[in-house]
C-alpha cells in the first residue's frame, strides 16, 4: 500500500475509537513529560553550573610556572641526577603561548602587599590585578558601582569585606579616593656590566633589586559582593583589585622577588607565573600539553571539569532512567490498545487480506498507528514537560527569592532534548506495536473472516 | 487470464486436512477440479461439505496441505504470502454470505479499498469507483454507509468492490445465504449479467441446488470434502 494511503487508514483508524487512543496518546504524553522534565532539570542545572564556573574563570585558564618552581616543592632524590636546566618563562616565552591555538590572552599574575590610607588610617591588604578581559566576567555580575573604565584607568574595585572595613556605609566608597602605599622594586646594575639598568625588569633577574616606597592615588569605582576566583593563585586572594595595566606599571615587590633574587638565571627578566585563558575548558587539556612540552609546569582545574562532567552524564542518566519509567508504562498502554484493536479488527484485518492486503500492509497499519500515536504523545509529553519546567523554575526562584538569592534558570528545554524525545516516543510507540503488528499480519484470513 | 488451454483454475488432487487434537480433519480430500475461464461455476453442498474450503483455496486465502492449484500458469501452494496476495489482488474479486463490507467507510471508500490495496493512482481510483457502482446500479448510493443500505444493497457493493480490480476470477461464497429469496435472484442476476458482459469466471458456492440449476453453467457437488459429480447441466 502507499504511505499515503496507509497514513489515511490509520488516522481513520485511530479515529474510529478516538477515546481509547486518545487516553493511550495521553498517556505516552505524560511518559515523555516525565522524561522531558527530568531532562531538562539535569540540562538546566548542568548549564547554570557550567555557567557559573565558565564565568568564574577557573576551569578555563592554565597557571603556568618555570619548572624549578614545580621541582623545589618535591622532596630531593636520594641519588642527586644532574637536571637539564629549564626555560626562563619570560617575555619570549609568553610570546609563544599567546601563538598557541585557542589561546585567548597570557597575562602575568600580579599580586603584592600593600598599606592603604582611608580617611588618614591605614589598612594592610592584598592588591591584585585584574586583566581588562575579566569584564565580562560572571564574578562581576553583581557589582555595586562599575567595573574599571579602562585597562589604564587609576580605578579600584573593592572587595565587600575589605570595603566595610574602610566604612560601614560600603555604598558611600564609590567615586571616593584612596592611596596604595607599596614597596617598588628598583633593579640595579647587573655586577660585571650586562643589563640595561632602566629599572623596568620584572623580577629583578640579573643583578637584583632596591626596594623604594611609593604611593598611588587610586579611585575606587565599584564593590563585589564574593572574592572573583579567576586566576587562581592570582588576583583571586586580592582584596583590592586594580587593572592589570596599572599594576604592573607600578613594578610593585612581590613575594617571590626575594626567592628569584637569590636565584642565578641567564640575566633575562623572567615572570614569576603566568595565567594562559583558553577560548573554552575543552581546550585547556590540548594548551596544558603544548606548555608542557614547552619546558614549563602548569596547574588547571581539568580534573575537576572531568569530575564534574562525569557527574552530570550520571545524573542524567539517572533523571533519564526515572523519566523513562513512565514512558515504559506508556509502552505497555500502547500494546494493550493495539492488541485490544486486534481483537475488535480481527474480521477487517481478514476482509483486508481477502482483498489483496499482504502481511506486509497490516504489519504497516499497525505500525503507523502506534507511530501516530507516539508522534502525538511526543509532542504533547515536549509541550507538557516544557510546562512543567516553567512550573519549576517559576516555584524555584520564588523559593530563591525569600531567600534572598538571585534567581536562576534550573531548566532548561534545548531544541535537541525537544526532537530526541519526539523520535524517542515515536521509536518506543513503534516497538510498542511490533508484537501486536506482527500478530495482525499474521491473521489466518479465514479463520479473521469467520471471527465475529 | 487462464492456466493454458482456456482453464482459469485447476485443483489438482487438492486436500486441506486440519488437525483438532487427535482428530484429523478432512476438509477437502483429494479433490480434482478444473474450471475453465469464462465459466460459471458452482459448488454445490451441504453445511461441512468441505466447498467453502475449496472456494478459499482456490481464491489464495488459504494453502492446501496436498495436490496443488493452478492460477495464472502458477502453482498457488508455492508462491510466498506476497505473491499470493497480489494474486488475491489483482486476479481474485471476492463475494461473501455476510457482505463483509467495513462499516465505518462509505460506499464509495469500501469499493475503493482494493484499488489503495493495490496501489492504483489516485487520479485513476474515482472513475473506477464511479463504473463498478454503475455495474451495480448504486453510483446514486456513493457516500451512505453500509448500516444505510439495504441487505441486497450491501451485496451489490459487496459486487462491486470485488469487480472494481477488474479480476478475471470472480470467487462467491453463498452470495444469497443472508437475503430473501426476491433479492437473491436480483443477485444472482446481476451475476450472470456480469458473467456474460464481461466474460467473467464466477466460482460460486451454495446449497441451493435450484438456484445452481438456474444460474451456473456446470454444478461440482461435494460431500464430506470429496467431490461427487462434477457436470455440465444439460
Amino acid at each position: 500500500m502507499k504511505a499515503g494511503d496507509l497514513g489515511e487508514l490509520a488516522l481513520r483508524n485511530l479515529r474510529e475509537a478516538v477515546l481509547r487512543n486518545s487516553l493511550t496518546t495521553l498517556g505516552v504524553a505524560v511518559g515523555v513529560a516525565s522524561l522531558v522534565a527530568m531532562l531538562s532539570l539535569g540540562v538546566g542545572l548542568q548549564e547554570l553550573a557550567s555557567k557559573r564556573l565558565s564565568n568564574s574563570g577557573l576551569f578555563d585558564t592554565v597557571m603556568v610556572m618555570p619548572r624549578r618552581n614545580m621541582q623545589t616543592m618535591r622532596r630531593p632524590a636520594a641519588t642527586a641526577v644532574p637536571v637539564k636546566e629549564a626555560p626562563a618563562l619570560d617575555d619570549d616565552a609568553r610570546k609563544t603561548m599567546e601563538r598557541l591555538p585557542n589561546v585567548v590572552e597570557v597575562y602575568p599574575q600580579i599580586r603584592f602587599p600593600t598599606e592603604v590610607r582611608y580617611n588618614g588610617n591605614p589598612y594592610s591588604t592584598i592588591v591584585a590585578g585584574v586583566p581588562d578581559s575579566a569584564r565580562g566576567n560572571g564574578a562581576y555580575d553583581g557589582i555595586q558601582g562599575s567595573f574599571f573604565s579602562g585597562p589604564n584607568a587609576d580605578e579600584a574595585i573593592l572587595q565587600i569585606e575589605f570595603a566595610k572595613d574602610l566604612s560601614e556605609q560600603t555604598a558611600g566608597l564609590i567615586g571616593k579616593e584612596l592611596v596604595v602605599r607599596y614597596a617598588e622594586r628598583q633593579a640595579l646594575p647587573p655586577q660585571g656590566g650586562t643589563g640595561d639598568g632602566s629599572g623596568n625588569d620584572m623580577s629583578g633577574a640579573g643583578g637584583g633589586f632596591s626596594i623604594v616606597p611609593r604611593e598611588k592615588k587610586l579611585r575606587i569605582v565599584g564593590i563585589i559582593e564574593t572574592e572573583p576566583a579567576a586566576g587562581f593563585g592570582g588576583f583571586g586572594s586580592g582584596r583590592l583589585l586594580i587593572p592589570l595595566e596599572v599594576a604592573s606599571t607600578l613594578r610593585a615587590a612581590q613575594v617571590n622577588d626575594l626567592r628569584d633574587a637569590v636565584r642565578a638565571t641567564n640575566g633575562k627578566p623572567a615572570y614569576a607565573s603566568l595565567t594562559v585563558r583558553a577560548t573554552s575548558p575543552s581546550q585547556v587539556e590540548p594548551i596544558e600539553t603544548a606548555i608542557k612540552n614547552m619546558g614549563f609546569g602548569t596547574f588547571s582545574l581539568l580534573d575537576a571539569t572531568r569530575n564534574l562532567r562525569l557527574f552530570f552524564t550520571i545524573f542524567d542518566l539517572l533523571l533519564a532512567i526515572f523519566g523513562s519509567l513512565a514512558l515504559a508504562v506508556a509502552t505497555l498502554g500502547i500494546i494493550n490498545t493495539l492488541v485490544m484493536a486486534i481483537l475488535e479488527r480481527r474480521r477487517e484485518i481478514g476482509i483486508l487480506k481477502a482483498l489483496g492486503a499482504a502481511d506486509r500492509d497490516v504489519k504497516q497499519l499497525f505500525f503507523v498507528e502506534a507511530g501516530v500515536m507516539g508522534l502525538f504523545g511526543g509532542v504533547l509529553g515536549v509541550g507538557f514537560g516544557w510546562f512543567i519546567g516553567r512550573a519549576l523554575t517559576w516555584g524555584t526562584n520564588i523559593y530563591l527569592h525569600r531567600q534572598n538569592l538571585p534567581s536562576a534558570h534550573v531548566f532548561s528545554v534545548p531544541w535537541w532534548l525537544v526532537l530526541s524525545a519526539i523520535a524517542f516516543a515515536v521509536i518506543v510507540s513503534l516497538a510498542a506495536g511490533l508484537y501486536p503488528a506482527t500478530r495482525a499480519a499474521r491473521l489466518n484470513p479465514v479463520e479473521a473472516l469467520r471471527y465475529e | 487470464m487462464t492456466t493454458g488451454n482456456g482453464v482459469a483454475v485447476r485443483a489438482e488432487r487438492v486436500s486441506r486436512h486440519y488437525e483438532m487434537g487427535a482428530a484429523l480433519i478432512r476438509a477437502v480430500d483429494d479433490v480434482t477440479l478444473e474450471i475453465r475461464a469464462g465459466e460459471f461455476v458452482a459448488l454445490l453442498g451441504s453445511s461441512g461439505s468441505g466447498k467453502s474450503t475449496l472456494l478459499n483455496l482456490m481464491a489464495g486465502l488459504d494453502r492446501p496441505t496436498g495436490g496443488a492449484i493452478f492460477a495464472n500458469g502458477r502453482n498457488l501452494s508455492e508462491l510466498s504470502s506476497f505473491e499470493l496476495a497480489r494474486y488475491r489482488s489483482r486476479t481474485v474479486g471476492m463475494v461473501f454470505q455476510s457482505f463483509n463490507l467495513l462499516p465505518r467507510m462509505t460506499l464509495e471508500e469500501n469499493v475503493e479499498l482494493p484499488l489503495r490495496l493495490a496501489e492504483v493512482d489516485r487520479g485513476e481510483r474515482a472513475p473506477r469507483v464511479q463504473e463498478a457502482l454503475e455495474r451495480v446500479r448504486l453510483e446514486k448510493r456513493l457516500s451512505h454507509r453500509p448500516s444505510e443500505l439495504s441487505g441486497g444493497e450491501q451485496q451489490r457493493a459487496a459486487l462491486a468492490r470485488a469487480l472494481v480490480n477488474r479480476p478475471t476470477l470472480l470467487f462467491a461464497d453463498e452470495p444469497t445465504g443472508n437475503l430473501d429469496s426476491a433479492t437473491g435472484e436480483s443477485i444472482m442476476l446481476l451475476l450472470k449479467e456480469i458473467q456474460q458482459k464481461l466474460g467473467m469466471t464466477i466460482v460460486m458456492v451454495t446449497h441451493e441446488r435450484p438456484l445452481a440449476e438456474r444460474f451456473a453453467n456446470r454444478i461440482a457437488a461435494l460431500a464430506d470434502g470429496k467431490l461427487l459429480t462434477d457436470g455440465v447441466k444439460s
